[in-house]
């Protein structure tokens, strides 16, 4: 009981560490540039004790629940030996986090805004609403494939620079093609996709995959699915505009 | 009393986000593999864990560092504040900015360190690669890429350059670099672009960016202030390949001396 308490509590002390650089820096332009007061410091206090224990928290359950389960699960299907049930889980596991993201969403609902200002499409709620949603979908669609691609990469053992510098290279020529308004919000859908729950699930998917692929090596293999995931979204998007018009 | 409320207002708000991802794995697992969770009750734990951890870590934010950061970040790029400075000079000139480009990589690099979803991909790398990468090291690496890449990202939005000339010309140098750099490091870094940005870093980079396009006359808020998570996810794959041939270079040069 005793260690086990040592051990949280050096987690906790780590977790402070983690979170000691956001402190300094608030402090120093807080008080040093902008020269004013930290405001109810009871409250901002309170808010980061709750911080640092939640990430000790959250890397405690990490390394019992998240990694294990998704290398047991990769680990399975590799046993299994069928192709067809690991890639439909690939495409679910990536269509099925992303859909429901909290920043996909408030992306999806700024962007149609800004379509909306541009005159790109209708400024009216129903049109609006049905525009996001499509942004929406395209981005859990394109991780989905993602997926699917880095899953098949890893049973494969392609090497992962032709595929990504492929990627860059759909990147520039839809960015020559796509119509203007899309391209920021495009580049920016690429990086908001990968939430704190699906990082390390698919890492841990991954590496889970190459370990149990003869030939394969984990380091090598096994690191790669985020990389897709935050690709093909920018070239999912950029479609997607070309397609909207404009 | 209050902080409770919150707590379980926060507590559900991260279950159904999660409500999704858990129930994939059970389907695939029950239905498809048909084999019962390893450990089953550890892992239960651990996801019990991790939704908490989740709900304290999201609440806090809320409660002290998003308020503050997003504060900040509007009065460093008030006109009245960077116009202070400078009086002299009636239109508003890139270098007048200066504090806002070391805010933008300060906070780039304090949020990444704080990354969740970083630390768990730097422990990973640390395990799997026996511990030749340290996962200190790789997420100084990544947070470094961040700062430097949201400096450039505020720079671009105050000078009002097109966003694709930088991403490119960044694609260039990653493609130039993955020829050089040690083979065993090339997907980790790619995936380092990815990860970098979630929950801690895209609301105060938001914020910095819709401030900044907001201030400056001739930039829309709504066009400019999309951006700087691209950047924040480009650089760091720049940043994790230098540290890995600088790390390469390094114990090269010893084993030379060695001989």
């Amino acid at each position: 009981m005793q260690a086990q308490f040592i051990v949280f509590f050096k987690a906790l002390l780590g977790s402070c560490k983690d979170l000691l650089p956001i402190i300094l820096v608030i402090a120093f332009f807080q008080i040093l540039i902008l020269q004013q007061p930290l405001p109810n410091l009871s409250d901002v206090f309170i808010g980061l004790m709750l911080v640092v224990l939640g990430l000790t928290f959250f890397i405690y359950g990490l390394e019992m629940g998240l990694f294990p389960i998704g290398e047991s699960m990769a680990q399975a299907f590799a046993r299994k030996g069928s192709i067809w049930w690991l890639l439909t889980f690939a495409f679910c596991l990536g269509f099925g986090t992303t859909v429901a993201e909290p920043s996909l969403i408030a992306v999806a609902k700024e962007a149609a805004v800004v379509a909306a200002n541009g005159g790109i499409i209708e400024n009216n709620e129903q049109v609006k609403e049905s525009y996001g949603d499509g942004l929406r979908l395209t981005v859990a669609f394109s991780v989905g494939f993602a997926i699917v691609i880095g899953v098949l990469r890893i049973i494969k053992g392609w090497p992962i620079h032709y595929l990504i510098m492929g990627g860059y290279a759909m990147v520039v020529l839809m960015t020559a093609l796509a119509p203007k308004w899309i391209i920021g919000i495009a580049y920016d859908s690429g990086g908001v996709t990968t939430s704190t729950i699906t990082v390390p699930l698919v890492t841990a998917l991954g590496v889970g995959l190459a370990s149990s692929i003869k030939g394969r090596n984990p380091m090598i293999d096994g690191f790669g699915l985020i990389a897709f995931a935050s690709l093909t979204p920018m070239i999912f998007v950029m479609a997607y505009g070309m397609a909207i018009g404009g | 009393m209050n902080l409770l409320l919150e707590f379980f207002a926060t507590l559900k708000a991260t279950v159904t986000d999660v409500l999704p991802i858990i129930s994939i794995l059970l389907v695939f697992q029950l239905v498809v593999i048909r084999k019962p969770i390893p450990k089953v009750k550890q892992v239960g734990f651990g996801f019990l864990y991790v939704l908490i951890g989740l709900a304290l870590f999201l609440l806090g934010l809320e409660k002290a560092l998003f308020p503050l950061g997003k504060m900040m970040a509007q009065q460093l790029t008030d006109p009245s504040f960077i116009l202070s400075e400078q009086s002299t000079s009636a239109a508003i000139n890139w270098t007048d900015y200066t504090w806002v480009y070391i805010f933008a990589a300060a906070i780039g690099f304090s949020t990444t360190i704080a990354e969740p979803s970083l630390i768990a991909v730097a422990l990973k790398a640390e395990e799997v690669s026996g511990g030749a990468i340290h996962a200190n090291n790789l997420r100084i690496s990544v947070a470094i890429g961040v700062a430097i890449g949201i400096s450039v990202g505020s720079f671009r939005i105050v000078a009002g350059h097109p966003i694709h000339y930088y991403i490119i010309a960044g694609y260039v140098v990653v493609v130039i670099q993955t020829m050089f750099c040690p083979k065993l490091i090339v997907p980790l870094a790619y995936d380092s672009g990815g990860v970098t940005t979630s929950t801690v870093t895209v609301p105060l980079v938001a914020a910095l960016g819709l401030g900044l396009a907001s201030t400056i006359e001739g930039r829309s808020p709504l066009i400019d202030g999309f951006g700087l998570i691209a950047f924040a996810s480009l650089f760091p794959i720049i940043a994790v390949m230098a540290y890995a041939q600088i790390t390469q270079t390094k114990t090269e040069h010893r084993k030379y001396k060695k001989r």
